[in-house]
């Protein structure tokens, strides 16, 4: 047995995923390009004459050719110094580095409470296939997907915040003194981006896990005498692997999505907010960068699953 | 008479409908086997015998439920165990063997740790004890790499060898009680035998008493010491074997026996001479072209076939051996790498899209899953109307007519044309696939194993109804099966395939003498005749080699599995011999291939 074919297909899965970050750097960049207005009218205002806004422009090299400026920026990220902002002239990844610890916690604490919840509750609907458990389940989930995260958090606020005044309304990591302040901080963000996010993994567990025992070797085995425990785990759920790890990623890539909403509704500093902010004043180096940024995020979490896909199927493993 | 070991009586099963609606599926049936004997079910798809057979399990599949009767099981009452008693007997005193044994194991883990599975969980024996007890069985059960089979994945194995490890894994516990579910129906007819015969010997060494459900009788004359032919769930005839083969007293018995005793063969209507279809050299394969234009994946390698109008091509050969794909090659459907396909001697674009309508409407195909061919969306009649505004240009009015006038033709009833395919029989649907392909009025029909999915006695009737549209309509037909019956009661000339090659090609009355290849020869050694006996006439072969039959690049493919190989056959193509009906394939004389 060589594992060579393995090992390729691995590799060409990682590098797949390369050429993507390639033209997704090209896309976020030609997208930046098309934003209406650039950093210097954001900077001078309305009111600024067209010399002064041509001599910032100079002064930032925005006069440059697109293609060059592409060039740079690249080799910069590519280098681990993707150039200054364009308007508070620090390092941008700087800026980024002092927040990024703030939104990975976020996403982090909300991975970590949804997915062995969500796996649990997939795997336990599955299993009461039908039961009054199950089609709670079920319309809970549908209820909460076809919800807009930005809802449920405001819902959060107002009831949490608002009426009951348990927590506070805005996160700000600065308040954090014990572990109680650090649950009544992240409480709301996590509880509305988990909400989210589990929805949909607990529905394409509970698919996978279901598909796994509707097969032939799930009823073999139960014909050979396994307790209904052991045809879940033994037999059923090594086959889903793969699907669940898709599922998994799927989930946690929305997850970026919805930090971008949570960070802004609870006024959360992390770099989400940056971005958002970085937009409004058009600070091109800082956009891309963060977009990238979620992008590799993204894009390591789908490889991820697909590599566990192909590490979890017995044929590709054993040939 | 003994105690019966399993006894089920006036068993009912139902189950619920989408509406919510109750179904009866077993309205009530009631039989009993013996210690030590072997009861075979017999009965169409949809008869209730897999049913039937798992309700000695105290199983229902998921929508079913047992509704009433009793069943008993070595003294165990299973229609009123609890879920715990129930398990305690699954795999311990009643064990099961499924149809598709591809299926049935768990692709992630070994096929040892399935194997013992059923010792470890009811505690019947340890780890060590039961991997010797498992390799102890995969060598009676004649299996290759007895030692090392059990640390493969089920992917790594063949189909008959995992219909046997399935056994083994069955056997693992001595149960009292052991249901075989049609465990050869998938397999081909060389491998077949060996799993019948590696069955029969444990099943007679070990005296272990067996429930063998399958719809092929001459494999129920081989194993079977009593018979139940069942129909709409119940027990019609129940009987030994001899009697029920050779004198059924029930319609339906007789109908079953009727349908599987050799046919006379078809009297064949005057065939011209000149060829409608000619291929020459077609080389097809899968999976894209090397730099010289030669597939990665070679599935047919210089196929040279031709059929004259009015004649019938019967093509057979194992699953796999690139049958269907010649079936798409001529239809246009996959492009072949090389070689030519000429249609009344002018030459057919290799591809549907650059064909003529009218060269797409000579050469029409039915194909085997009646199922997936029809839109389940689109009534009968308007699928039939389909071809007939392409190729004829029909307007309503003319088509309905039509529409009607083949259904008449398939032996379906008129009325037929507003119903949805989802409203027919599997047998009611191949028709109207039948009638589809006629509207088209084509000079060839490519037929891809039509019957094999149908009840033998449907398929009795569809085959007797394209012999007698062969009769009436003057056409040529390519006819793919597996069935060896089947190629003896409908063509003229019989085209045997292996691993892409052509191995011989010979008149159907050939077929029963003189020289033949020594597949040709296996071939029809492979298939059972409707006696009991007739298993243990068969000599045993190397079972090793059967299944995954694979084109050599140098040489002749069957070399791995002839008896009759000498040096030439590993190093050169074998030569074509010719005989006054027949074309062989093979490094040997004539003399030496006749057994003279
Ligand atoms: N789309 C495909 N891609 C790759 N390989 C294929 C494809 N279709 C068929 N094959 C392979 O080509 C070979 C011949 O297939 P084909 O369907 O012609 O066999 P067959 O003789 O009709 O078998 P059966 O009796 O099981 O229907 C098989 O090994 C099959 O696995
Ligand atoms: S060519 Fe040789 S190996 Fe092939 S069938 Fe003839 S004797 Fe057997
Ligand atoms: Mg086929």
């Amino acid at each position: 047995m060589t594992l060579s074919p393995l090992v390729s297909l691995i590799g060409r899965r990682v590098g797949a995923s390369l050429v993507t970050l390639l033209f997704v750097s090209l896309a976020v960049f030609g997208i930046a390009q098309l934003m209406e207005g650039d950093v210097a009218e954001a900077i001078l205002g309305q009111s600024a004459t067209p010399e002064a806004l041509a001599g910032l422009r100079a002064a930032m090299h925005l006069d440059q050719p697109a293609w060059e400026r592409y060039l740079e920026w690249a080799t910069g990220v590519l280098t681990g110094d993707p150039g200054r902002s364009l308007i508070t002239g620090l390092p941008v990844w700087e800026m980024i580095a002092a927040r990024l610890g703030n939104s990975l916690t976020l996403a982090g604490l909300t991975a970590l409470v949804s997915v062995p919840l969500a796996l649990l509750l997939g795997i336990v609907a599955a299993v009461k296939r039908g039961t009054a458990f199950d089609r709670t389940i079920s319309i809970a989930t549908i209820g909460i997907v076809s919800v807009p995260e930005f809802l449920i958090a405001t819902l959060a606020v107002m009831l949490f915040a608002v009426t009951l005044r348990w927590l506070p309304a805005l996160s700000s990591t600065r308040d954090v003194h014990s572990t109680w302040d650090l649950v009544r901080v992240f409480a709301m963000p996590v509880f509305s981006l988990a909400c989210f996010v589990m929805a949909q993994m607990v529905r394409m567990t509970r698919a996978a896990v279901i598909d796994a025992l509707d097969t032939s070797y799930a009823e073999a085995a139960r014909l050979k005498g396994c307790s209904p425990a052991r045809v879940v785990l033994r037999h059923a759920l090594p086959n889903a692997i793969g699907p669940i790890a898709n599922a998994i990623a799927l989930s946690l890539s929305t997850l970026l999505g919805g930090v971008i909403v949570v960070e802004i509704i609870f006024n959360y500093p992390g770099v989400a907010r940056l971005m958002v902010d970085a937009v409004a004043t058009r600070d091109l180096p800082l956009v891309q960068t963060v977009a990238v940024i979620f992008c590799i995020a993204y894009l390591l979490l789908v490889t991820t699953a697909d590599v566990v896909a192909i590490l979890a199927n017995p044929r590709l493993r054993h040939r | 008479m003994t105690a019966p070991l399993a006894r089920i009586d006036h068993l009912r099963i139902t189950a619920t409908g989408e509406d919510g609606c109750e179904i009866v599926i077993v309205p009530d049936a009631t039989l009993s086997v013996a210690p030590g004997e072997v009861l075979a079910l017999i009965g169409e798809s949809g008869s209730g015998k897999t049913t039937i057979a798992l309700s000695l399990l105290g199983y229902a599949r998921p929508g079913c439920q047992i509704a009433g009767g009793t069943i008993e099981v070595a003294g165990q009452r299973l229609d009123t165990a609890s879920a715990e008693e129930l398990r305690s007997i699954r795999g311990r005193t009643v064990a099961y063997v499924a149809q598709s044994a591809a299926a049935a194991f768990n692709p992630s883990l070994t096929i040892m740790a399935q194997v013992i599975e059923p010792a470890l969980i009811h505690g019947t024996l340890d780890r060590a004890a039961a991997e010797t007890k498992a390799k102890d069985l995969f060598r009676r059960l004649a299996l290759p790499d007895p030692e090392g089979v059990g640390d493969r994945y089920p992917h790594q194995v063949s189909g008959g060898q995992l219909q046997r490890l399935m056994a083994a894994m069955a056997l693992i516990t001595d149960p009292k009680l052991v249901i075989f579910d049609e465990p050869t129906t998938a397999l081909d007819v060389t491998t077949q035998i060996e799993v019948l015969k590696a069955f029969k010997d444990a099943v007679r060494d070990l005296g272990t008493t067996a429930v063998y459900v399958t719809h092929d009788l001459s494999v129920v004359a081989q194993i079977a010491d009593r018979i139940a032919v069942l129909k709409g769930g119940e027990v019609q005839e129940l009987g030994t074997t001899e009697q029920i083969l050779f004198a059924p007293t029930h319609d339906y018995s007789r109908a079953l026996v009727a349908a599987a005793a050799p046919r006379t063969p078809a009297v064949a209507p005057a065939v011209e001479e000149k060829p409608l279809l000619d291929l020459w050299g077609v080389v097809a394969g899968y999976g894209g072209t090397n730099h010289d234009g030669s597939p990665r994946v070679k599935i047919l390698d210089g196929i040279d076939v031709s059929i004259r109008r009015g004649q019938v091509l019967g093509v057979i050969g194992e699953s796999g051996c690139g049958k269907s794909t010649l079936a798409r090659v001529v239809a246009g459907l996959h492009a072949p790498t090389a070689g030519r396909i000429l249609l009344d001697g002018t030459p057919l674009p290799p591809v549907v899209r650059r064909r003529s309508r009218d060269e797409l409407r000579r050469v029409q195909m039915v194909f085997q899953s009646a199922d997936t061919a029809l839109n389940p969306a689109v009534s009968v009649g308007a699928a039939i109307a389909r071809p007939l505004a392409f190729y004829h240009g029909m307007d309503r009015a003319s088509a309905r007519a039509e529409v009607a006038r083949l259904l008449d033709l398939v032996r379906l009833p008129a009325a037929l044309a507003d119903r949805l395919p989802g409203e027919l029989s599997g047998g009611q649907k191949q028709r109207v696939n039948l009638a589809r392909a006629l509207a088209a009025r084509p000079d060839l029909l490519l037929c891809d194993e039509v019957t094999s999915a149908l009840d033998p006695v449907v398929a009795e009737a569809v085959l007797d109804l394209l012999i007698e549209l062969r009769r009436e309509l003057g056409l040529a037909y390519m006819f793919i099966t597996h069935d060896l019956e089947i190629v003896r009661a409908i063509s003229d000339d019989v085209l045997v395939l292996y691993a892409g090659r052509v191995a011989e090609r010979v008149t159907r009355d050939g077929l029963r003498h003189g020289a033949h290849h020594p597949y040709t020869r296996l071939l029809t050694a492979s298939v059972p005749e409707l006696r009991p006996g007739w298993l243990e006439e068969t000599p045993a072969r190397d079972a090793a080699a059967a299944g995954g039959a694979r084109m050599r690049d140098m040489g002749c493919s069957f070399l791995p599995r002839c008896p009759k190989a000498v040096d030439a056959c590993a190093a050169e193509m074998p030569p074509m011999l010719i005989e006054d009906d027949r074309r062989i394939f093979c490094h040997r004389s004539v003399d030496t291939l006749a057994g003279r």
